[in-house]
């Protein structure tokens, strides 16, 4: 095969393109790098080169589970189902009436409504549920009430959000026709918004439930009741035969929680 | 029924997710025992709710009039291990998941691998992050290093299963006409796959970089490092003004990066 000098070889990408991709790359490993060095700083290589030894030191106490304990798990599951649950109506109950002040066709003030309510739907976003969860366990105390609490504040944001989405992609000529019959605001919202959100919204809250059984299992671990509790005992006391039950629980719970909301969305979408 | 509907000449709303009126009636009836029984089971100490009600005061307070000075220090430890953790994890994560996303790919890898690929997916994607963390940090001892661990595992799962998703989706004629011309099946790969699913994978390890974040700072509750265990100490201590401050931080990058991140992916796409 021979070419002749002056004929241009066909290149996957031109030589600019080629300059400019290299220096993003070198800039992104740089920065790599430099984050890597910045968070190892004050690790202890010594504990890490000690960690398979660590993992089969816990593996062999975790190995032979114990059943027995799992007699005691039936309440605290029965609570994680109930935060979740209570949580999921409770942020519900609120988002929508907050979804349908975000959406940017039925918001009464796009100037001044609107924007609370994306304030609401973003600070209940980006915050963790457990981090309510933690805050919620210092102000009303430790128990079931602050993870259900927990569990709704983070759903608002969710469920608004993905709710005034749904609201801002309906059909306006149903809405059109509905109000050129002389029907009132909520009239309009009744019968002609509704009927067009209402599978999407069973879809979203319960897509939100599956999410808040996930996260309700953990939230124990600052106090707030569940399986999370059973949990935080078994590690402080390094029982870790029982957080192997524990952790076989929560798998169970999560597994069977999104075939649940698998079956529903798709019978509702 | 009908009859006096129809020679009335009202008109009634139909049904519009259950039809059959029986399946209405058991679902409601269903979940209203289930409410009963879920709120009769929560305790609550309702005495306790009132006294916290003036913590809670003194933590709005302390939300709107946020101290970000005196506990600067630590708060900003806990930022740097936070950004850090979350973006060294991110590369990693994209790193370990590109390979593994190929190979979970049905119109690229060979059964055998296909299957052992699928399974690490599946793996990566049953446990949550507090979980991992919680094994990681036994092994590894507290700090960064746990952390990072932690959501390279979980950012593993999440990306290799849409990269193989997307690969799966990829136009095969494209595949076709590379494979027509003598390729090899890496050349496959890089001149067929990779054009296809480059902006898609781009878009998915912002998204990926976004999610890291909220979750690096949740899991130093567990002792994993980030500004979480910043934010545990603060409200352990009943400092509300440096929770408040650090809650605010919080919110603030995770806006930054969520609207960088869709500018970013919208812009590639």
């Amino acid at each position: 095969m021979t070419t002749r000098a002056d004929t241009p070889i066909w290149q996957f990408r031109t030589s600019k393109q080629h300059m400019l991709r290299w220096v993003g790359w070198f800039w992104l490993v740089a920065l790599s790098v430099f984050c890597w060095t910045l968070m190892t700083e004050d690790t202890i290589w010594a504990f890490v080169a000690d960690a398979p030894r660590q993992a089969s030191d816990i593996g062999g106490r975790m190995l032979p589970p114990r059943w027995g304990y799992l007699n005691q798990l039936w309440q605290p599951l029965w609570d994680t189902l109930n935060i979740a649950t209570l949580g999921t109506l409770i942020g519900v109950i609120i988002a929508i009436p907050v979804a349908f002040l975000a959406a940017g066709n039925t918001t009464p003030s796009r100037r001044f409504v609107r924007p609370v309510a994306l304030l609401v739907i973003v600070t209940s976003r980006s915050i963790n549920s457990l981090i309510w969860a933690l805050l919620l366990v210092a102000i009303i105390g430790p128990g079931l009430l602050a993870g259900i609490v927990a569990i709704g504040l983070r759903s608002i944001g969710f469920v608004a959000k993905l709710l005034y989405e749904a609201i801002e992609e309906i059909d306006e000529s149903q809405v059109e026709a509905v109000r050129s019959t002389g029907a009132s605001e909520a009239q309009v919202i009744d019968y002609a918004i509704i009927p067009q959100i209402l599978p999407a919204f069973w879809g979203i809250s319960v897509f939100r439930w599956d999410i808040n059984i996930r996260e309700s299992t953990i939230l124990g671990l600052v106090g707030a009741g569940g399986l999370g509790l059973q949990l935080q005992s078994s590690l402080s006391t390094l029982a870790w035969n029982q957080v192997t039950v524990i952790f076989l629980v929560i798998l169970a719970t999560v597994v069977v929680s999104e075939w649940v909301s698998a079956k529903v969305r798709r019978a509702v979408l | 029924m009908t009859s006096e509907v129809t020679s009335s000449r009202t008109w009634k709303r139909p049904p519009v997710l259950l039809k059959d009126p029986r399946w209405r009636w058991t679902i409601l009836l269903g979940s209203s025992v289930y409410l009963i029984l879920a709120i009769s089971s929560v305790e609550v100490d309702w005495f306790r709710v009132y006294e916290g009600l003036e913590r809670g005061w003194r933590f709005i307070q302390g939300f709107l009039t946020p101290d970000f000075s005196s506990r600067w220090r630590d708060i900003q430890a806990g930022l740097i291990e936070s950004l850090t953790m979350t973006l060294t994890s991110t590369v990693a994560g994209v790193l370990v998941s590109v390979p593994i996303g190929i190979g979970a790919a049905r119109n690229l890898a060979p059964a055998p691998v296909y299957m052992l690929c699928r399974g690490i997916i599946t793996v990566s994607r049953s446990f949550q992050e507090i979980i991992i963390a919680i094994l990681l940090v036994a092994m590894f001892g507290f700090g960064p290093f746990a952390g990072f661990l932690t959501l390279t595992f979980a950012s593993i799962g999440f990306l290799s299963k849409l990269l193989a998703e997307d690969i799966e989706d990829c136009d095969s004629a494209q595949i076709e006409a590379i494979r027509a011309t003598g390729a090899g099946w890496w050349q496959v790969v890089n001149y067929a796959v990779q054009p296809q699913v480059m902006p898609r994978l781009i878009g998915l390890s912002l998204y990926r970089l976004d999610i890291n974040f909220r979750e690096s700072s949740v899991i130093g509750i567990v002792g994993a490092g980030g500004v979480g265990a910043t934010l545990n100490t603060a409200i352990d201590r009943y400092e509300y003004d440096s929770a408040g401050a650090v809650l605010i931080i919080i919110i603030a990058i995770v806006l930054v990066v969520e609207y960088s991140s869709s500018y970013i992916r919208r812009w590639v796409q």
